[in-house]
């Protein structure tokens, strides 16, 4: 295994390398089939190449503290970077077995007018390099690709955002 | 000879990969040439000898774990790798994973209607009662898949999955699977995607089935008189439904297992069943859901022979819900008994209107639920049956023995735009026969929890948190406190946004059974995040506990010293 090993490790290091010294576009959003709060299935791809305007993947859980603080904040602003941005809201619930069925009841309870999709075994979580929640990205609806990313949450956070949304239509005006 | 070349050959195909993801990035900017993603997490930590807390010094001094992912995807085909070190393991992880090295490996292609995958892959079907192949790095567990797997979508709405694999169980540089071969298929079924006519309805069904086989080499079991086969062959199946109507929600899934004796079951040849039943409705500002369960000799595991969370092929989930207050969640965590349980649970969620006399300006949000699982219903047998079969059940109805009662409300309230507060209350019996938590008491633990977290925005970006956590424990008739006592938690955490925080926490423990005087356990930690990289160091105690993340605990020994995490994804 060890002859095995050196070649992988020098891939590993060269990919890496050649990452960090390339002139990068931003990260494409992988297509995953997974489904929505209603069951309905949902390619992940698919659907961000259609959105018209800049959407923001919110990766969280119901026994997750910060990730409810972090999208509670947001509901306070949502309709205003609606308007302002045309900005869409996916909440990426990644609670297993134990706690899905608790997604549902949690987010009508509070009001979230986001969209919400169901990663209960993490393979968009995988797909998207999420270590932990919460992560947030923000994709460009011109390029469908990641522009910005943020990993937990802050009281404040939600300053950032919007002055990235405002960079952002800046950038696509 | 063959080894040594499929070997190669691997090399070969992980040598084209990385050469196609190099030239990929040389040839960035066109969308064709795909794309690298990845990520890394390092976990470093020292140890001190504490008499005091237990914390002992490991021979190596310091501990450390950390992990790298790169994933290559062009159109349809991504292949990616996971390089893992153990040097040595931190405590609390499984102590056998040494060395550094590649733990998994995949090559993925969709088209059309297929998606292949080759090496190792994650799968779930249904709740995952019958198979669950799934990691929670920050535990150590892992029991990928490594096999082939097909994906078919012959019409819109049916997906059929079919799959052959080993199951991840060790590392030692290298991964290193069990002995068992995994077989399964599922089907699922969208009714509603399938028949054109009911694309639109606002009832939506959900249908599915599954059967996964296990193949391990086995002989014969002496049992009392008898000398049994040992099945090698070990056949589950199960069945699910999923209802949407609006706001009204409802899933039903029952599962089976032939004869399997194994070593959670002590080697009996009883036949396995579980039933998952759930409903909930919900409507903006309320949600309410109930879900029941009952399990019988459900374990199914690739190597017949293991126990706790070596090589389970399925997952069976708990009936209480995951807490995330650190005295509620690290020294009563419920996990399902596995040989067997019923319970059930209610959960209601209610935010009190914004402007409203109760809700206040910005309403009041409050949850509650009650769980509760028992035992089963079952009479020992006798002789030669009672040694081959252990126990009949009697009916799904509750045992006699209470595994766990978890009641618990939260409510939250924003007082303005700078205040924050949330109360939770909790109680909890928790029979720690049924559930080993601790080695301090045997019997039902009787647990209240008060925790008042105050959240105060100072100025823009620039936000305290503070969570002030009660625990007791009953007292026996003895006059004696039960377990370890009571214990206190002060936690304050200032951040600055989006990039600086710093926390402080004193646990602290009194009232303890013999008398002894308070420990404290203080840890303080600092941390800076940048997008999506986040770097912390800490220092300071941390007390023997129970550590849980989805639903599955283990047990995290004290400790005394340094610790520093780095993630970083891109």
């Amino acid at each position: 295994m060890k002859h095995l090993t050196s070649p992988f490790v020098l891939c590993l290091l060269l990919s890496t390398m050649a990452l960090f010294s390339a002139d990068l576009h931003g990260q494409a959003i992988p297509d995953v089939q997974i489904k929505d709060m209603e069951s309905r299935a949902v390619s992940t791809a698919q659907h961000i190449s259609e959105a018209q305007g800049p959407v923001l993947i919110c990766f969280w859980a119901t026994w997750c503290s910060p990730c409810k603080r972090e999208l509670n904040a947001y509901a306070d602003y949502y309709r205003e970077w609606q308007e302002l941005f045309g900005l869409e809201l996916i909440a990426v619930s990644v609670d297993d077995p134990r706690s899905v069925s608790r997604v549902q009841p949690y987010v009508n309870s509070v009001g979230w007018d986001y969209s919400i999709w169901l990663d209960p075994n993490g393979e968009f979580k995988r797909a998207m390099q999420v270590i932990n929640v919460p992560h947030t990205f923000l994709v460009d609806p011109a390029t469908s690709e990641v522009i910005w990313q943020h990993n937990s949450y802050t009281d404040g956070d939600e300053d950032e955002v919007y002055e990235q949304l405002v960079i952002l239509a800046g950038e696509n005006d | 000879m063959t080894k040594i070349v499929s070997k190669w050959l691997l090399g070969l195909a992980v040598l084209c990969f990385c050469g196609g993801a190099l030239k990929a990035q040389d040839l960035s900017g066109n969308e064709d040439q795909g794309y690298i993603t990845g990520n890394v997490q390092v976990t470093m930590q020292t140890y001190n000898a504490d008499s005091l807390i237990g914390a002992v010094v490991p021979p190596g001094k310091t501990g450390f774990n950390a992990f790298g992912n790169l994933i290559y995807t062009k159109g349809d085909f991504s292949a990616g790798l996971r390089y893992e070190s153990y040097l040595n393991p931190l405590l609390g992880f499984p102590g056998r994973f040494h060395g550094t090295g590649i733990g998994y490996r995949f090559a993925r292609y969709k088209k059309g209607q297929f998606d292949v995958t080759i090496g190792n892959f994650y799968e779930q079907f249904g709740s995952g009662m019958l198979l669950r192949a799934y990691e929670e790095r920050n535990l150590g567990i892992d029991n990928a898949l490594d096999g082939f797997r097909l994906i078919w979508r012959p019409v819109d709405g049916l997906v059929v999955k079919g799959l052959y694999g080993k199951q991840r169980m060790d590392f030692d540089s290298r991964l290193i699977n069990g002995p068992g071969i995994v077989r399964a298929v599922d089907a699922e079924l969208d009714v509603n995607t399938l028949i054109a006519s009911l694309h639109d309805s606002k009832t939506r069904i959900t249908l599915g089935g599954s059967f996964v086989s296990r193949f391990q080499a086995g002989s014969t079991l002496s049992v009392d008189t008898l000398v049994l086969e040992v099945p090698q062959n070990v056949g589950a199946w199960g069945y699910r439904a999923n209802l949407q109507h609006k706001g009204f929600q409802a899933n039903l899934e029952y599962v089976t297992k032939i004869n399997d004796p194994n070593a959670d079951n002590t080697y009996t040849y009883r036949r396995g069943e579980g039933v998952l039943i759930g409903a909930g409705w919900s409507t903006k500002g309320f949600g309410v859901t109930f879900s029941g369960k009952a399990v019988d000799n459900m374990s199914f595991r690739s190597d017949r022979n293991l126990l706790l969370f070596d090589l389970p092929i399925n997952y069976i989930p708990a009936i209480t819900k995951l807490h995330s207050y650190n005295l509620a969640a690290t020294l009563y965590p419920y996990a399902t008994v596995i040989q067997g349980e019923v319970g059930g649970s209610a959960e209601v969620f209610y935010t009190l209107k914004r402007g409203s006399k109760l809700g206040g300006k910005y309403g009041t949000k409050i949850a509650a639920q009650w769980a509760t699982a028992f035992s089963l219903d079952t009479t020992n047998l006798t002789g030669v049956e009672g040694a081959v079969y252990g126990y009949e059940r009697n009916s799904w109805k509750p045992g006699s023995e209470l595994y766990i009662r978890d009641v618990n409300i939260e409510i939250s309230r924003k007082i303005s735009n700078k205040w924050k507060m949330k109360y939770t209350y909790f109680h909890f019996d928790f029979n720690t026969l049924a559930t080993p938590v601790t080695t301090a008491y045997k019997g039902i633990v009787r647990a209240n929890v008060h925790v008042a977290e105050v959240a105060w925005r100072i100025k823009p970006k620039h936000s305290l948190r503070t969570e002030f956590q009660v625990l007791t424990t009953g007292i026996d008739d003895d006059g004696s406190k039960q377990d370890r006592g009571d214990w206190a938690t002060v936690l304050a955490e200032y951040t600055v946004s989006p990039h600086w925080f710093f926390s402080f926490q004193d646990q602290y423990n009194y009232n303890t059974a013999e008398g002894e005087s308070g420990l404290h356990y203080i840890y303080g930690s600092i941390g800076h995040i940048e997008g999506s990289n986040r770097i912390a160091v800490g220092y300071g105690k941390r007390r023997e506990g129970i550590f849980c993340i989805g639903g599955v605990c283990r047990a995290v020994p004290a400790s005394n010293g340094f610790e520093l995490t780095f993630t970083s994804s891109f």
